[in-house]
C-alpha cells in the first residue's frame, strides 16, 4: 500500500479537480507487493501449533460405504485429530443454494461430508488434522473404507433416462424442467421456407484458478475467525455461523490475496465448514490448502451441457423464430450456483438478435460427477455457441453471408429498449436497455481488417485459412446493493471499505481512481480495503461482473457526499486536512442489470492433414459503457479471451463410462500457455453507458470469454468450408476435429481430395 | 513432454488413488561415484530407487504411485556429467548430461543437429535445466524424444553394475511402457554415438497438444546418401504412438536406393510400415496413425530438402 | 521416526538452516522453513511453474527437488530479485505493462524471466513465448507478460 501523498494533498483539496483519475491508465497499486513476493495468499497465512488439514475424498462415482475404520490413522504419530460423518453428526447439514433456486433443485443439496453414500469421485469422506501436510497425507493412507460400488450415472443421457438414480430417495435425476418461452414460437416456425436443428454439446470444464482453494481457521472460543474467504465473504459469514449455531457477529471472514476465481473460487464448499468445524474441535487454528488434484475433483466443474437448437430462416436471412431444449449435467449435487448457468444459457439463447419468438424447455440433470457451479460468462459461452454456430451452418445451408445475416437480425439502437421477456423463472421481465449492436459489430470486422483476410478455406503455404464471427449481449452488475464507507483522516489520507471482493481484478486501483475523483485527491491519498467482514455492515460480493458497476457507484457516491463535508468544512474556514476522522457509510441499491454486448472475430489457418488449428489473430470488441482504468480493463478482455480460446481447444474434464475422471492432472487438463494463447486485439466501446449506475458503468469481466467458442468454431468451419463440418460439439480438440474430418471424407458426399 | 505422461498407462487409464500431492516418508542418499551408486544398490535393493535430474520421477513420488524408502541420488557423481568428442569420431555423452546441456552444447551442434534441433522440444526450461538424458532414457516414456533420437543415431546405451560394464544398442534397449533392457542393479552410465557424415540427412518433427507437451506422434529419422544422393542407410524412428520408441523398417527399405524426390517419397509412403497404436483422451489410434503417414511422409521431404512448410 | 535431517542452504546470499524431514521438497522447504512465501504452490506436480526458482542461475521448478538434493547450491526467490523497497527493471516493466492481475503467477513468471534474459538478452517475442511456457496463467492472456520482457530487454539494449 503507497504511503499518503501528504505534500500533494493540500493542493488537491484546494483544486478540487475532478474527473482526471478514471478513465486514465493508471498502473495498479497492487502491483508492487505481488512483484516483490510480498503478497499475502491463503497458505502464506500462518499460526504457531496451527494443524494441517487433509481430506480423504471418495474413489468411486456412486458407492455406499458400509464401514470407516480410522484406528491406524489416528494412531499415527503426529495425528491430532480424524473424523468422519460419524464424528460430525448433527452438524453436518446440507449447504443451501445462494444463486438461481431453480424448482426442485434443492432435493439435491450437498452435505458437508459424505455419510452413507458416495455419489462422485472427490467427495469427501474423512478429515485429517496433523501436525503437518505430509504427515496428514500419511494419516489418509491409512483410513480404511469399506465401500460397496454401485452403478455410476456418467451422461447427460444416462441421468435422462433414470434407469439409475444418483439419489435413490429422490427418485429422479431431474433436478429442475420448466419451459420459457417469448412470443409465439410455434406460429414463427409454422411454414417457415428454412428450419435447421442441431443437437451441440458443450464440454465440461472449470476456471482452474492458479491458486487453489484454501482456508485457515482459528476458533478462540467465542469468535470464528476464516482466512481466505472471497467473492461472497459475508453470504459465506451467514451460512458459517447458521451451521454453528453462532450469531453472525461470531464469525469472522477474513479476506487474503486471491490467486483467481473465475466463478469457481469462493462459494461455500463442504470444507468451507469441515476446517472451522476441525478449528473448534481442536482449538487450535488449522490449515487446509487444496492440492491440484483435489482441485480438479473437488472445486466445482462448470459448462456441461446439451442442446438442441432449431432456427427457422426466411431465405433472405431473416430469423423468424428459435427453440430447443437445454440439458445441463450438474453433476451429483446442487451447490450454491449450481442452477445458473443452464438459466442463463436460456436465457441469452436468443442472444442480441431481434427474434421475438423464442422457447425453450429447460432440464438440469443429475449425475456421478464432481457438481457445478458458475465460471466465468456462465450460461453465456455455451449459448453464444449454441446459437452462433447454428447461423452460420444456416448460413451455409441458404447460401448467405454470415455478417450480412448478423447485420439484418441484430437489434437495431433505435429499438432499445428492447424487451427479453421473462426467461429465468426466478427473474422478473428484463429489457436490454441501451446499446448498439451493429457499431459492435462494424467495428470489430474493422478491427481485424475483415475485408482482407484470406478466408473460406483459401490455401497458403498448407495452411486453409478460416475468419469466423459471433455476436454477443450479456447481463452483469447482480446483487441488489452495496456498501461502502469512507473514513477522511487527520493526515490528509482516506480508508475506502467496500463489501466486493477482489480476486485479482485491481479494485484497490480503480476504486481510489473513482474516489480520487470526487475528492479530488490523488490515488496515493485512498487505503482500499474490501472483502472482510469487518468493514461494512454487509457486503454482496464479487460475481456478475458487478464489482465496479455496484460497488463502485456506492465508492463514488459515498466519495461525493464525503465532498460535501469537507465542502462545508472548507466553506467554515477550515483549511486542510480534518481536525478529527470524518466517516461516511452508503448503501447503493442497483436499479437493474446493465447489458454489455459485443462482437468476436477469429482468423484461423488449420492444417487438414494434421488438424491443427493456429489462431493468427482474434478481435474482441465490447462496450462496457464507461473505461474506468483501459490497462485494466483491456487485461480483463485479453484475459478473458485467452481463457476462452484455450477452453474451446484444450480445457476439458474427461469421465469414463464409470464417472471415473480422466482428467485429474495439469498433465490432462490442459490449457493455454503462452506458445498457445495467440495475440488478441481487445476493443473496449464506450458508446452505449449504461443508464442505471453514476458511473456509466456495465461488467467488464466477461466479455471477453463469452463468445470465443462461437467465433471460433464459425472460424475453423470456415477454413474447412469444403468438408460442412458442423462442428456443434466442443472442444475443438486435436483428436476430435481429426474425427470431423475423418467422418467428413469417408462420407460420399464430399470432396474426394484432400488438399 | 510435461513430466508425468505416466497417468495415462495406468491400468484402465484411471487415477483412482486418494488425490495426495506430498512425498510418502523417505531418506536420501547421496552416491559419490559410479561404484558407490552400484554398492547402494546392491545394499538397499527393491527399497531403493535411483534419482537423477527427478523431473518424471518427482510427480510420481508426490502423488505416491511410488513410495521408496530410499532414494539414491547420482547427481553428485561428477564423472557422469559432459559431452566428449572421441578419436574415432564418436560423441560420448555422460547420463547425468542436463537436457539444457545438450541444447547448448556446441559440439552437439555441429556434430549431431539432430540432437540440437529436438531439445527445445522437449518439456520446458525449467524442465530441461534439471532433465538428464540418462533419466529419460532409464525412465523409457513412450512419447518422449531422447530414446527415439538415440534408436535414430544408432547409439548405444552403456551400463554398470557389479557384473561389470556392458554397451546395448538403443534398437535393443527400449522394451515397452517404462520398460527397458536395464537390469534393478545397472546403473545407465553414458551415451555413444557413432561418428556421422556431415553429409548425413535428418528431420526431426513432432507434434504435441501444446508445445512442450508429449508428442501425440513424432519422428526421428537419419539418413546415409552415397556421393550421387542415393540413400545408402536410412533410421526412422517414430514416438508417441506405440508402448515404445520404433523403426519403421518398411519405409526405410523404401527409401533406400536411390536419390529421393518429391515423388519418390510419396511412393516410398505406401510401404509404410503397421504400427500398433495406443488410445488414450488426447488422442485415438485412428488419429495417431493418420499423424504417423503425415509427419512420416513431412519428415522425409523435410531432410532431403523438399518441405514447404515449418511446422506439423 | 521418518527420516529428517538438518539441511543448510544458501537462498537469496543467505544461509538458512533448518531440521525438516528428508523428503521436504524445495518448495515447501522455502515457505514453511526459509519463511520465504514469494515462491508459490501452483499445482506440485512440475506443470503450473508457480514455484519457479533459480538454482546457480539456472530457473527450475522447486516442486521437483527436494531440498536435501540442493547442496552447495544458490537459490534465488522473487525476494532475492532485488533489495528490499527496491524492483529491478523487470518488475517495473511488469506494472507498466500490467503483467499481473492476480499476481499468483507472477513470481515463477519473474524468475523464469530474469533468467531468459540473463541467458538470452536480445530475445525475440516467439523467444519469450517458449521460455515462458512451462510458466501457466490464468489471468492476463501473457500478452503484457510478453510485453514486459521485450520492453525489459529493449530498454537493456538501448542502455548499454
Amino acid at each position: 500500500m503507497n504511503a499518503p501523498d501528504r505534500a500533494g494533498l493540500g493542493n488537491a483539496f484546494e483544486a478540487a479537480a475532478t474527473g482526471t483519475l478514471s478513465g486514465a491508465p493508471i498502473e495498479r497499486v497492487e502491483d508492487e507487493r505481488f512483484l516483490t513476493g510480498a503478497g499475502r495468499f491463503t497458505d502464506d497465512v500462518r499460526f504457531e501449533g496451527m494443524g494441517h488439514a487433509a481430506i480423504l475424498r471418495s474413489t468411486h462415482a456412486h458407492a455406499r460405504i458400509r464401514r470407516i475404520d480410522c484406528t491406524a490413522a489416528r494412531a499415527l504419530p503426529g495425528v491430532m485429530l480424524v473424523a468422519t460423518a460419524a464424528d460430525i453428526a448433527q452438524a453436518n447439514k446440507p449447504i443451501p443454494i445462494r444463486l438461481a433456486p431453480l424448482p426442485g433443485l434443492d432435493r439435491f443439496l450437498q452435505p458437508t461430508i459424505a455419510a452413507d453414500e458416495v455419489r462422485y469421485v472427490g467427495e469427501p469422506v474423512a478429515i485429517v488434522v496433523a501436525s503437518s501436510r505430509y504427515v496428514a497425507e500419511d494419516a489418509l493412507d491409512l483410513i480404511e473404507v469399506d465401500y460397496d460400488e454401485g452403478p455410476a450415472v456418467a451422461s447427460i443421457t444416462q441421468s435422462a433416462s433414470n434407469a439409475t438414480l444418483v439419489h435413490a430417495a429422490v427418485g429422479t435425476n431431474v433436478a429442475t424442467q420448466y419451459p420459457v418461452e417469448r412470443g409465439d414460437v410455434d406460429r414463427a416456425f409454422a411454414g417457415a421456407p428454412y428450419t435447421r436443428r442441431e443437437r451441440f454439446r458443450c464440454h465440461r470444464h472449470t476456471g482452474a484458478p492458479m491458486e487453489t482453494r484454501g482456508l485457515v481457521a482459528e476458533w478462540n472460543g467465542s469468535l470464528m475467525r476464516v482466512w481466505g474467504a472471497t467473492k461472497v465473504p459475508f453470504f459465506n459469514r451467514g451460512l458459517l455461523a447458521s451451521f454453528f449455531d453462532l450469531p453472525e457477529t461470531a464469525v469472522d471472514m477474513i479476506e487474503t490475496d486471491i490467486g483467481g476465481g473465475f466463478g469457481i473460487r469462493g462459494e461455500f464448499y463442504p470444507e468451507d465448514f469441515l476446517v472451522p468445524w476441525a478449528s473448534m474441535q481442536l482449538g487450535r487454528p488449522v490449515k487446509w490448502i487444496e492440492d491440484r488434484r483435489e482441485h480438479l475433483m473437488a472445486a466445482n466443474h462448470a459448462r456441461e451441457t446439451e442442446c438442441e437448437l432449431e432456427i427457422a430462416m426466411n431465405l433472405d436471412g431473416t430469423i423468424r423464430g428459435l427453440r430447443g431444449r437445454v440439458m445441463a449435467d450438474l453433476g451429483a449435487y446442487v451447490r450454491t450456483g449450481g442452477g445458473v448457468a443452464v438459466s442463463r444459457l436460456a436465457q441469452y439463447l436468443p442472444g442480441p438478435y431481434r427474434i421475438s419468438d423464442f422457447g425453450c424447455e429447460v432440464m438440469a440433470l443429475v449425475t456421478n460427477k464432481t457438481p457445478v457451479g458458475t465460471m466465468r460468462g456462465p450460461g453465456r459461452y455455451e449459448a453464444n455457441y449454441f446459437r452462433e454456430r447454428l447461423l452460420d451452418l444456416a448460413c451455409g445451408d441458404l447460401g448467405l453471408d454470415p455478417v450480412a445475416v448478423r447485420e439484418m437480425n441484430l437489434i437495431a439502437r433505435h429499438e432499445m429498449p428492447w424487451p427479453i421477456g421473462r426467461l429465468v423463472p426466478t427473474e422478473g421481465e428484463g429489457a436490454y436497455d441501451v446499446g448498439d449492436f451493429h457499431s459492435g459489430l462494424h467495428k470489430a470486422l474493422s478491427a481485424i481488417g475483415y475485408d482482407r483476410l484470406p478466408r473460406d478455406g483459401a490455401l497458403i503455404d498448407g495452411w486453409l485459412h478460416g475468419v469466423g464471427v459471433a455476436c454477443f449481449v450479456e447481463s452483469s452488475g447482480g446483487g441488489k446493493s452495496e456498501n461502502a464507507r469512507i473514513v477522511a483522516r487527520t493526515d490528509g489520507s482516506f480508508d475506502i471499505y467496500s463489501g466486493v471482493s477482489t480476486m485479482g481484478q485491481g479494485h484497490e486501483t480503480v476504486f481510489a481512481q473513482i474516489a480520487g475523483d470526487e475528492l479530488g485527491a490523488p490515488i496515493s491519498a485512498f487505503r482500499v480495503h474490501h472483502g472482510s467482514t469487518a468493514h461494512v455492515d454487509y457486503g454482496w460480493g464479487t460475481f456478475h461482473s458487478r464489482a465496479i458497476v455496484v460497488g463502485g457507484s456506492a465508492v463514488k457516491l459515498a466519495a461525493a457526499q464525503m465532498r460535501e463535508q469537507l465542502d462545508a468544512l472548507a466553506a467554515a474556514g477550515h483549511r486542510g486536512p480534518p481536525a478529527e476522522d470524518i466517516e461516511v457509510k452508503l448503501r447503493y441499491d442497483t436499479k437493474g442489470p446493465t447489458y454489455s454486448y459485443g462482437t468476436h472475430v477469429a482468423h484461423v489457418a488449420v492444417d487438414p492433414e494434421t488438424a491443427r488449428v493456429k489462431v493468427l489473430a482474434y478481435v474482441a470488441l465490447e462496450d462496457v459503457g464507461r473505461v474506468m482504468n483501459p490497462l485494466l480493463a483491456h487485461g480483463q478482455a485479453v484475459g478473458g479471451a485467452v481463457q476462452g480460446i484455450g477452453a474451446t481447444f484444450l480445457d476439458e474434464l474427461r469421465y469414463d463410462e464409470n464417472a471415473q475422471l480422466l482428467s485429474g492432472s495439469y498433465a490432462d487438463y490442459l490449457m493455454a500457455t503462452s506458445t498457445e494463447a495467440p495475440a488478441v486485439q481487445a476493443v473496449l466501446l464506450e458508446e452505449s453507458p449504461s443508464p442505471s449506475n453514476p458511473l456509466g458503468a456495465k461488467g467488464a469481466g466477461e466479455g471477453g470469454i463469452v463468445a470465443t467458442a462461437g467465433a471460433l468454431a464459425n472460424a475453423v468451419g470456415n477454413a474447412l468450408a469444403a468438408w460442412r463440418l458442423p462442428l456443434t460439439s466442443l472442444p475443438l480438440s486435436l483428436d476430435n476435429l481429426a474425427r470431423a474430418l475423418r467422418e467428413a471424407r469417408s462420407a460420399a458426399a464430399v470432396p474426394g481430395q484432400d488438399h | 513432454m510435461a513430466a508425468m505422461a505416466f497417468m495415462h498407462y495406468l491400468p484402465n487409464g484411471k487415477v483412482c488413488t486418494i488425490p495426495v500431492m506430498k512425498p510418502a516418508p523417505l531418506d536420501i542418499l547421496p552416491a559419490t561415484s559410479v561404484a558407490h551408486a552400484l554398492s547402494l544398490l546392491g545394499e538397499h535393493g527393491d527399497q531403493a530407487r535411483l534419482i537423477a535430474g527427478g523431473q518424471s520421477l518427482m510427480p510420481i513420488l508426490a502423488m505416491r504411485l511410488a513410495a521408496p524408502a530410499i532414494l539414491i541420488d547420482i547427481n553428485g557423481i561428477a564423472d557422469l556429467r559432459g559431452i566428449r568428442l572421441e578419436a574415432d569420431g564418436s560423441v560420448l555423452i555422460g547420463a547425468l548430461t542436463r537436457h539444457r546441456d545438450l541444447e547448448r552444447s556446441p559440439l552437439l551442434a555441429e556434430r549431431l543437429p539432430l540432437i540440437a534441433a529436438a531439445m527445445p522440444w522437449i518439456a520446458h526450461v525449467q524442465i530441461r535445466n534439471r532433465g538428464t538424458l540418462g533419466g529419460s532414457l532409464s525412465h523409457a516414456d513412450p512419447a518422449a524424444e531422447l530414446p527415439a533420437l538415440c534408436i535414430a543415431l544408432c547409439a548405444t546405451i552403456e551400463l554398470h553394475s557389479p557384473r561389470g560394464v556392458r554397451q546395448i544398442a538403443a534398437d535393443d534397449f527400449f522394451q515397452g511402457v517404462f520398460a527397458t533392457a536395464r537390469a534393478d542393479d545397472e546403473l545407465l552410465t553414458a551415451v555413444r554415438v557413432p561418428a556421422t557424415t556431415p553429409a548425413q540427412r535428418w528431420a526431426f518433427i513432432e507434434l504435441a497438444r501444446r508445445h512442450g507437451d508429449f508428442a501425440l506422434c513424432g519422428i526421428a529419422l537419419t539418413a546415409d546418401c552415397s556421393p550421387t544422393g542415393a540413400v545408402t542407410q536410412a533410421r526412422i524412428v517414430v514416438f508417441g504412438v506405440s508402448d515404445c520408441p520404433r523403426r519403421l523398417p518398411h519405409l526405410e527399405s523404401a527409401i533406400v536406393g536411390s536419390a529421393p524426390s518429391p515423388a519418390s517419397i510419396d511412393q516410398a509412403m505406401q510401404s509404410l510400415d503397421t504400427v500398433e497404436a495406443r488410445s488414450d483422451h488426447h488422442a485415438s489410434s485412428e488419429y495417431r496413425l493418420e499423424l504417423l503417414a503425415t509427419l512420416a511422409r513431412r519428415a522425409l521431404r523435410q531432410a532431403f530438402g523438399f518441405d514447404e512448410r515449418t511446422a506439423p | 521416526m521418518n527420516p529428517s535431517r538438518e539441511i543448510t542452504l544458501r537462498v537469496n546470499g543467505n544461509t538458512v538452516r533448518a531440521v525438516c524431514e528428508t523428503r521436504t521438497t524445495l518448495l515447501d522447504f522455502l515457505r514453511d522453513h526459509a519463511g520465504l512465501t514469494g515462491t508459490h504452490a501452483g499445482c506440485e506436480h512440475g506443470v503450473c511453474g508457480a514455484c519457479t526458482v533459480q538454482l546457480d542461475g539456472a530457473s527450475v521448478r522447486a516442486c521437483l527437488l527436494f531440498a536435501a538434493q540442493v547442496g552447495e547450491g544458490q537459490i534465488t526467490t522473487v525476494e532475492g530479485l532485488a533489495p528490499p523497497g527496491a524492483m529491478t527493471d523487470l518488475q517495473q516493466a511488469f506494472r507498466r505493462h500490467h503483467a499481473l492481475q492476480c499476481g499468483f503467477c507472477t513470481p515463477g513468471m519473474l524468475m523464469t524471466a530474469d533468467a531468459l534474459l540473463r541467458e538470452t538478452p536480445h530475445p525475440d517475442e516467439a523467444a519469450v513465448r517458449a521460455a515462458l511456457s512451462g510458466n501457466l496463467c490464468r489471468c492476463t492472456g501473457y500478452q503484457p507478460i510478453i510485453e514486459a520482457v521485450l520492453d525489459c530487454a529493449e530498454a537493456r539494449g538501448a542502455r548499454s
